[in-house]
């Protein structure tokens, strides 16, 4: 879910692409954009408080073979949204959770590249103090 | 004396035809994309975010580009926009704790565990213009460190451990107030004041933050950090019973260390002022946390008089939306309004006339 959530609908249809034939899917909400209240913290770790909204979409399908699936992502991207709900219904069923997984890999792979690019990137701009030596003797 | 007026739909049409053709400029020139401005023109496109309280980099953007880049129009844009959409419910607090680190410093320590991490900064620029911008930039080489990911544990918890700092107001489990789908009224708790603070006007909360530090409210603050990063966004689904990840958002969080507060119970501590702020807002962010603790006076027991204290005013007028709103209606016909004003003006210059010139007879 949080892969599907954070996937570009590009790669959320190259991964449907990979996975066809696929069975029909009906509605069972129909893809839809609102909003969520985006919650913090008091102090980062205290009582919380409202910070501001962002946008979501989502959806939730029913396959024809029976298995259902839901998907809420940030953005207003709802066919998107619709086709991860697919995605997320094809893992419910054992039998295809295997291919899903290996259709997913290329975007986990994506996905934790650019945050070890994120970390290295950064930890070249770690500060190393060193202490200067007072002239005492 | 009163004369209904109705009109001027033909130049207003004009008028917005002509706001479309200046806004695109030099028709040979490339019209500039959303993601060109998110990329290039990224704080900016945080300050819509942050101010028009709604994450959304493509809309922010958008709103960057219709407003041909005044950001308090933007701001509005996207203020407006967010009232059409349904809400679907609440996150989990967001945990900044557990963020993708992309710049973090502590005036404080110089030695605190995971470090301290520059990131993209304009600090220790020398503020020369770089005219080589002006071209056309290509590939920018950066240096790269390790990618294992380093505990990066907030400073106040660090001195809290220590029982150093005052510890955050507990979370009772109770509803925070939500300034969107209620009035407020003064005077308000902490989670209000916040709320209303993150998405001022980040101008605003700078000047009143300046004032504090230049004796209006003085708190002697330290940074005791700043982080920004990504971090993710979890949603309890009621429906599917269980909570989702929906991706991730990038806030600027500071914690602002101030000076002491102590009773018989407990000993002296240092006292804190927070602020969170969408997108790299480092300034509104910082001005945010001073606001919030000079917001606290009577709280802490401090003497008030200061603007930066007054509640009701700093809150009542931090919104740039409303400011923008009732300022910028000066400039809408007041025709009647200015004839019972004439009116007037005339009366009164006649009756004092009539004075005058009984006096002097």
């Amino acid at each position: 879910m949080a892969t599907l959530a954070r996937a570009e609908a590009g790669e959320i249809d190259a991964v449907l692409a990979r996975l066809a034939p696929l069975p029909s899917a009906a509605d069972l909400r129909p893809p839809e954009v609102g909003l969520v209240m985006l919650r913090g913290r008091t102090g980062g770790d205290g009582a919380p408080f409202n910070l501001g909204e962002a946008t979501v979409a989502r959806a939730a399908v029913r396959l024809a073979d029976g298995a259902s699936g839901f998907a809420y992502r940030l953005g207003r991207d709802a066919r998107a949204a619709r086709a991860a709900a697919i995605i997320d219904a094809l893992w419910q069923d054992a039998d295809r959770r295997a291919a899903v997984e290996a259709a997913l890999k290329p975007v986990r792979a994506r996905l934790a590249g650019e945050v070890a690019q994120v970390r290295a990137e950064t930890a070249a701009t770690k500060v190393d103090f060193f202490t200067l030596v007072r002239g005492e003797d | 004396m009163y004369v209904a007026a109705k009109g001027g739909e033909k130049a207003i049409r004009n008028a917005h035809a002509l706001l479309g053709k200046r806004r695109r400029g030099d028709a040979g020139l490339p019209s500039i994309t959303l993601d060109q401005i998110a990329q290039q023109l990224t704080l900016a496109v945080d300050r819509v975010m942050a101010e028009g309280s709604l994450y959304d980099v493509e809309l922010a953007s958008l709103a960057v580009k219709q407003a041909r880049g005044d950001l308090i129009e933007a701001i509005f844009l996207i203020r407006a926009f967010r009232t059409t959409l349904p809400r679907f419910g609440n996150s989990r607090p967001l945990d900044t704790g557990d963020m993708l680190v992309r710049r973090r410093a502590s005036a404080t320590y110089k030695d605190l565990p995971g470090g301290q991490l520059l990131g993209p900064t304009f600090d220790y620029t020398h503020r020369l213009l770089d005219t080589s911008l002006g071209g056309e930039g290509g590939e920018h080489a950066v240096e790269t460190g390790s990618d294992a990911p380093l505990a990066m544990p907030r400073v106040t918890d660090l001195l809290g451990q220590e029982g150093l700092i005052e510890a955050a107001p507990e979370d009772d489990g109770s509803e925070p107030f939500d300034i969107t789908r209620a009035p407020v009224s003064f005077p308000v708790d902490r989670a209000t004041r916040l709320q209303t603070l993150a998405r001022g006007d980040e101008g605003y909360l700078l000047a009143l933050g300046y004032s504090t530090q230049r004796g209006y409210a003085r708190s002697h603050p330290f940074v005791g950090e700043i982080r920004f990063g990504d971090v993710e966004v979890v949603l309890d689904v009621p429906e599917l019973g269980f909570e989702v990840s929906l991706g991730t958002v990038q806030v600027t969080e500071c914690q602002m260390v101030n000076q002491f507060k102590g009773s018989a119970e407990v000993p002296p501590q240092f006292t804190r002022g927070y602020g969170l702020v969408f997108g790299q807002c480092e300034r509104k962010a910082m001005s945010m946390a001073l606001v919030e603790r000079a917001l606290r006076w009577q709280e802490l027991g401090e003497e008030p008089g200061s603007p930066a204290q007054d509640e009701e005013f700093v809150l009542s007028h931090c919104d740039n939306v409303q400011a923008t709103g009732f300022v910028e209606h000066l400039k809408l016909p007041h025709y009647v309004d200015f004839q019972a004003e004439l009116d007037l003006v005339r009366r009164m210059r006649a009756e004092q006339a009539a004075q005058m010139k009984e006096a002097a007879e």
